[in-house]
């Protein structure tokens, strides 16, 4: 298959220049995949999805009876994000993370954020992911976010906006380290003579973090994983995780508070848990605290958390965050806790709540994406360019009726790849989460999940919503010179 | 930070999966082995005797549920029941699609590659049992079983042998020795031609695919040579060598409960372990005469009762008193 056809139709390309000429990085790559005899592409293509689908490498689609386990499609040619280009988005993820701890920290003590007027009041309080359960509660280290998938998106000026910050529990990351190892496997030519940076340290970092939170100095603190269970559209990636951290995976009825502390249902019965890396949401955590009805939960476990006595990571509240409308004030935030501008900006977002903005965004539906301010996975969202006039309709009721609860954002022309669509290549457009962890100290995993719109001209990667992935390579600092000697 | 060793404490909910899907992968293997033995004594049959499918439905304890689905037996809605039909708990497809269930719930605790094999095994069902198997049956059995014995090696490979291997090893073996007995009952159900056909080449035909149905053939001419209904009965019931026959299984399933517990060989501190080791000790000192004598099939019977019981005492030992809620799907009796 070549490149020759290939036309980036006026969007950004992640590989070509606007003139069709390859970009600096990528040129060793294209001509790799060139390189290649006629079928070799489709035959690997074809012995990656054996592999996945042998390797139970499956989500779960919700509402979707018939295959209610789907393998995430995976497309062979990697995203390859330059040295320099990484250190401005990790410098700009440190800075980003940094600030939302502080913020997060400083809503459930002294607020004053909101008495310097920085964020209005009401927007915390009227915000349905904050929780007043939570308020003076004194996470160990003073961290919130143990672990964030932020959202990135390229535009077509060729910039890299933040999207969503995804605090609550963000999920993909086993993506990556499983579409590494697939990539290996299958195509381990296309790795040569560049010099792509690991991503495997990040479940070892993530134990680190874990274990560094544990609420005693204990030598060895039992750190366990909390799931929904196997129907969770997430389960392979909790299973995946724990595996690879040695650590156990439970469910809610595995686990039981007893005397203030939380123990495990074992066959040689009650063991102390110290440390949870819960995969539940706030909600359905604890029936005592949260959702009455939640059956997924551990009744007495925020107490438990409340009094020291267990860890939870991520931070039961830290969802005010991720609230879209507050989102739309990080900016501010970073100036206000770090005394610098964000190195990262938003996507301009427009708020409705505030009569200005709702009578723009009202006006300009079809050209706006819509999004409900606590959805996510790309549910409640109008992708205004592709609505139809019944959806927009909808949505302006929505709006009208709930001014609090939407905001709008411009459409992005968001960058592509070139992806394999039958027999050649076509761009697709892709985002980009890469995982921040959060314990003594930053880590940025040096990639990150990026997500494919497998559907032509489609802008929604959500994998609910039919997409898929692909390898996210970050070159050393060496690599770009090193192929520049060779051209 | 020091990383000093500590025993891995094991879930009561992770307990029950491994030790299910356990199961669950002795029974497809097993379920695999009645179609096989079944077809290939039809073969050997004269043809004025007719199809007999109807034992074997009899042999798995179903037969209700059959006749109310299919009516009469024959090989081809034999084989759909026992092979492939999902309404069937106790199908090839039901068993697979129930161990690959419990391995997905404990993806963590086994090896990656135990639950490749499953999930492969699993493809490989799923594949065909959207195609008609006619001439395909015994290599669809035989891609069965070699499918399950990988599952084996891997398992005893690439798996620690801690506690949770224990669990596994202990479901496999007590489902071992219920199909063992199971399998010989088939022959019990086939009725030769005529009575006097006993000790005739039709008898020596049918023992040695009976011996053949659970890789005992080979085994068993080492032993003692000729075939003979009695030595064949001890051989698959009270042989102490042979890891398919009873008294082996009972064996290896004693061994691995009492690593579980860390009570000594011998003794007892859980209902479990009284039962089973009652069991093991009475099959260490049996003689094959006085149980041909008081009826084998009535043995049979006594044994899997005997069996049954002690998967509940291991539920409520092991699984379900330190458990609020058990794993449903599980709890469907032998």
């Amino acid at each position: 298959m070549q490149f020759s056809n290939y036309d980036p139709q006026g969007f950004y390309d992640e590989m070509f220049e606007p003139d069709g000429k390859p970009r600096p990085h990528a040129g060793l790559l294209l001509e790799t995949v060139e390189r290649l005899s006629d079928g070799h592409l489709l035959r690997y293509k074809h012995a990656a999805e054996r592999l996945l689908l042998q390797m139970g490498i499956t989500f779960n689609v919700y509402g979707d009876s018939a295959g209610t386990e789907r393998i995430f499609p995976f497309d062979l040619i990697p995203r390859i994000i330059a040295a320099d280009e990484w250190d401005r988005i990790e410098r700009g993820l440190k800075q980003r993370v940094h600030a939302l701890n502080c913020f997060i920290d400083d809503i459930y003590h002294d607020q004053k954020i909101l008495t310097s007027g920085v964020i209005p009041r009401d927007v915390i309080l009227s915000a349905a992911s904050y929780r007043k359960q939570c308020h003076g509660l004194n996470p160990p280290c003073r961290v919130w976010c143990h672990v964030t998938g932020t959202d990135l998106v390229r535009g077509g000026d060729g910039r890299y906006y933040v999207l969503e910050d995804n605090l609550r529990v963000p999920s993909g990351v086993s993506y990556v380290l499983e579409n590494r190892e697939v990539l290996k496997r299958i195509f381990p030519a296309v790795f040569e003579g560049l010099s792509v940076r690991p991503v495997a340290e990040y479940t070892s970092r993530l134990l680190e973090t874990l274990e560094s939170i544990a609420p005693l100095a204990l030598a060895n603190p039992r750190v366990v994983l909390l799931t929904p269970g196997i129907y969770n559209s997430a389960y392979f990636e909790h299973s995946f995780l724990a595996q690879q951290m040695g650590v156990q995976l439970v469910e809610g009825r595995d686990l039981v508070v007893e005397a203030g502390d939380v123990f495990m249902r074992t066959t040689k019965g009650m063991e102390r848990v110290d440390v949870i890396y819960r995969r539940i949401d706030d909600d359905f955590l604890d029936p005592q605290a949260f959702r009455p009805d939640s059956l997924l939960g551990v009744p007495g476990l925020m107490s438990a958390y409340k009094n020291g006595r267990v860890a939870l990571a991520n931070a039961p509240g830290n969802g005010v965050a991720d609230d879209k409308v507050i989102y739309a004030y990080v900016p501010e935030m970073i100036r206000y806790y770090e005394g610098e501008d964000p190195v990262l900006p938003n996507v301009p977002t427009y708020l409705c709540w505030r009569e200005d903005d709702r009578k723009y965004v009202l006006e300009h539906l079809a050209q706006l994406v819509v999004k409900a301010a606590n959805e996510s996975g790309g549910y409640g969202m109008l992708v205004g360019p592709h609505s139809t006039g019944a959806e927009r309709e909808e949505f302006a009721r929505r709006i009208q009726a709930e001014p609090r609860n939407y905001i709008a954002q411009p459409t992005l022309a968001l960058s592509r790849v070139p992806t394999i669509v039958d027999d050649h290549f076509e761009g697709r457009h892709v985002d980009l989460r890469p995982y921040v962890l959060c314990g003594k100290e930053i880590y940025v995993v040096p990639g990150g999940l990026t997500r494919v719109a497998m559907k032509k001209g489609s802008l929604v990667v959500n994998s609910s919503q039919g997409g898929g992935s692909k390898d996210t390579w970050v070159l050393s600092a060496g690599a770009g010179q090193r192929q520049e000697q060779r051209q | 930070m020091t990383n000093a060793y500590r025993p891995r404490p094991l879930l009561s909910r992770v307990a029950d999966a491994v030790y299910w899907m356990g199961r669950y992968i002795e029974r497809a293997e097993n379920v695999a082995r009645f179609i096989d033995v079944n077809q290939n004594l039809m073969l050997d049959l004269p043809g004025e005797f007719g199809q007999q499918w109807q034992p074997i439905i009899d042999t798995t304890g179903d037969e209700a549920a059959f006749q109310e689905r299919y009516g009469e037996a024959n090989m081809a809605n034999a084989v759909q029941f026992l092979a492939f039909d999902q309404t069937n708990p106790n199908s090839i497809y039901s068993c697979v699609t129930a161990a690959r269930e419990n391995a997905r719930s404990v993806r963590e605790t086994i090896s990656s590659e135990m639950w490749e094999q499953i999930n492969s095994l699993y493809l490989l069902i799923a594949m065909e049992s959207r195609k008609h198997l006619d001439e395909g049956l015994p290599n669809f059995c035989r891609e069965v079983r070699m499918a399950c014995h990988l599952f084996q090696g891997i398992h005893h490979v690439t798996m620690s042998h801690n506690e949770a291997w224990h669990f596994v090893r202990l479901g496999t073996s007590l489902e071992r020795a219920d199909k063992t007995t199971r399998i010989l009952d088939v022959k019990y159900f086939i009725l030769l031609p005529s009575i006097s056909d006993v000790g005739t080449p039709y008898d020596d035909i049918q023992w040695s695919a009976v011996l053949k149905s659970v890789s005992g053939f080979e085994m068993y001419r080492k032993c003692y040579g000729r075939l003979s209904p009695e030595r064949v009965v001890e051989f698959l019931l009270l042989d102490g060598e042979f890891p398919r026959a009873v008294r082996y299984c009972i064996g290896v399933a004693d061994n691995s409960l009492h690593a579980i517990t860390g009570t000594r060989l011998g003794a007892f501190s859980c209902s479990t372990e009284q039962r089973l080791g009652l069991l093991r000790s009475e099959l260490d000192y049996a003689q094959v005469e006085p149980i041909l004598q008081s009826g084998l099939h009535e043995f049979f019977d006594g044994l899997q009762l005997r069996m049954n019981s002690i998967g509940d005492c291991i539920r409520g030992d092991f699984f379900a008193q330190k458990t609020a809620m058990g794993v449903g799907a599980n709890t469907q009796g032998v």
